[in-house]
């Protein structure tokens, strides 16, 4: 009895001394997200995929607390990987999501609910989703909770009686952190579970040098860590370097190394330039040519020892501005990617897979 | 001392640490100035972030922690 009576106490102490760091937050109040539109076409080609098409967002406030957000992004894809070359037909087919969310901003406090639905000829996957973020310490720290449901329909071409699904679930924790008056950080978490069918039913596998089914697990449990800092570096320039860590019970672990550079020129130009550094081990039961009949087994490149190096850079223009009133942007994006696999042979020449990836975007943005 | 106890004191001096040991809020909201400006933003553009997260997470074994919610799809 005392002991839990102790325990009370001490709990009580701790409720105090937190509400006492909440409460040191003063009057300042979280703005709401400016109004916003963005109209973007995007562009990707490599590895004998193309993937492109246009996507736009609308974002307006209904009143000093509330904003509505909504967006539609289409992907028209054109596949000749290797993985359809070597073992099927190419093909062509479109993808579109459809969003809309909605922010609600109370003080030092901002609530933002959210919803998806990406549709393909053969596959659907819905997200719904809530995320929370906390002013405290006088808004030097912002500490954000969220939380995403998905749920899939898996379907196959030409096989009305193939149906499969997959349910995923997102927890996210981050904190962001103003270290001093020219820098900033960041901490992300988040934890990730998936069940259901999580493999494609195209994917062929290879088993003694034939050509099997790949066999995947139906649970998958990831978390990854994200470390970010940002500082200005005094002419009107800033530098952004970040780290994350993946680890996930398919024995996959993942580095992603990231710096970039920005800088004003002029009163109309933002230029940036980045660097993205990507490795990662492959699944456990990843063979490029299993030697033995496992359980499961999948020749998946997503699943494979490789890393990727990109390099990128953006340009902003303002093209129109009334301070306070309006701001209209365009943009351009270029970003160069080189993959590079340790354990998947491209199976036309016996030679380890590599291949290059070209990302090009160029979009109009106008705040108001 | 059980474990569970000892981490409820390692919380509670934590708490006692940031909430009551004289420590303030050392950048002052007239210091920000700063820290607004266009390049100083971790998020800048939703479109143009969603499709490089796309193309990032239909190729890569890892996922999550970047701050952009992605759409789910079965594009691999």
């Amino acid at each position: 009895m005392a002991a839990i009576s102790t325990s009370n106490r001490l709990w009580s102490r701790l409720a105090a001394l937190l509400g006492g760091v909440l409460a040191a937050t003063g009057a300042r109040a979280l703005d709401l997200p400016k109004d916003r539109g963005e109209a973007l076409v995007h562009s990707y080609s490599g590895g004998g995929v193309t993937a492109n098409g246009p996507a736009v967002l609308v974002r307006k406030s209904v009143s000093d607390q509330v904003s509505l957000v909504a967006s539609y992004y289409l992907d028209s894809v054109s596949n000749a990987s290797i993985d359809v070359v070597t073992t099927a037909s190419p093909y062509r087919e479109q993808r579109s999501e459809y969003a809309v969310g909605v922010d609600y901003v109370y003080r030092d406090s901002q609530v933002s609910l959210a919803a998806s639905t990406s549709r393909e000829p053969d596959y659907i996957a819905n997200r719904v989703g809530i995320d929370v973020i906390q002013e405290v310490f006088g808004g030097m720290t912002s500490v954000s909770l969220g939380f995403t449901r998905g749920a899939d329909d898996v379907g196959k071409h030409n096989a009305p009686e193939f149906s499969e699904t997959a349910t995923h679930w997102l927890y996210r924790v981050g904190l962001t952190q103003i270290l001093t008056p020219r820098w900033i950080a960041s901490v992300n978490g988040e934890a990730l579970a998936d069940a259901g069918y999580l493999g494609s039913p195209y994917r062929v596998a290879q088993v003694f040098g034939a050509a099997v089914p790949e066999r995947m697990p139906s649970t998958r449990s990831g978390r990854a860590l994200n470390l970010r800092v940002l500082g200005d570096l005094g002419s009107r320039d800033s530098l952004r370097a970040e780290y994350r860590y993946y680890w996930d019970n398919w024995d996959i672990k993942a580095h992603t190394f990231e710096i970039g550079y920005r800088r004003h020129v002029g009163e109309d130009w933002l230029g940036e330039v980045g660097l993205r550094y990507y490795s990662q081990s492959a699944a456990l039961f990843y063979s490029d040519n299993a030697q033995a009949e496992t359980l499961y087994v999948t020749r998946n490149r997503q699943l494979s020892t490789f890393n990727n190096a990109g390099i990128g850079a953006k340009l902003a223009y303002t093209v129109s501005k009334v301070p306070g009133q309006y701001d209209f942007k365009i943009n351009g994006a270029y970003e160069f990617v080189r993959f590079k696999y340790s354990d998947f042979t491209d199976i036309r020449t016996g030679n380890l897979y590599a291949y290059n990836a070209n990302l090009l975007q160029l979009y109009a943005s106008v705040t108001f | 001392m059980s474990a569970r106890r000892g981490t409820l004191i390692g919380i509670v001096m934590l708490a006692a640490w940031l909430g009551g040991c004289s420590i303030q809020p050392w950048v002052k909201p007239y210091e920000r100035e700063r820290l607004a400006d266009e390049m100083m933003k971790f998020s800048r553009d939703t479109l143009a972030e969603r499709h490089i997260e796309h193309t990032r997470e239909v190729r890569e074994g890892a996922r999550g922690a970047t701050g952009v919610q992605g759409g789910g799809c079965g594009c691999n």
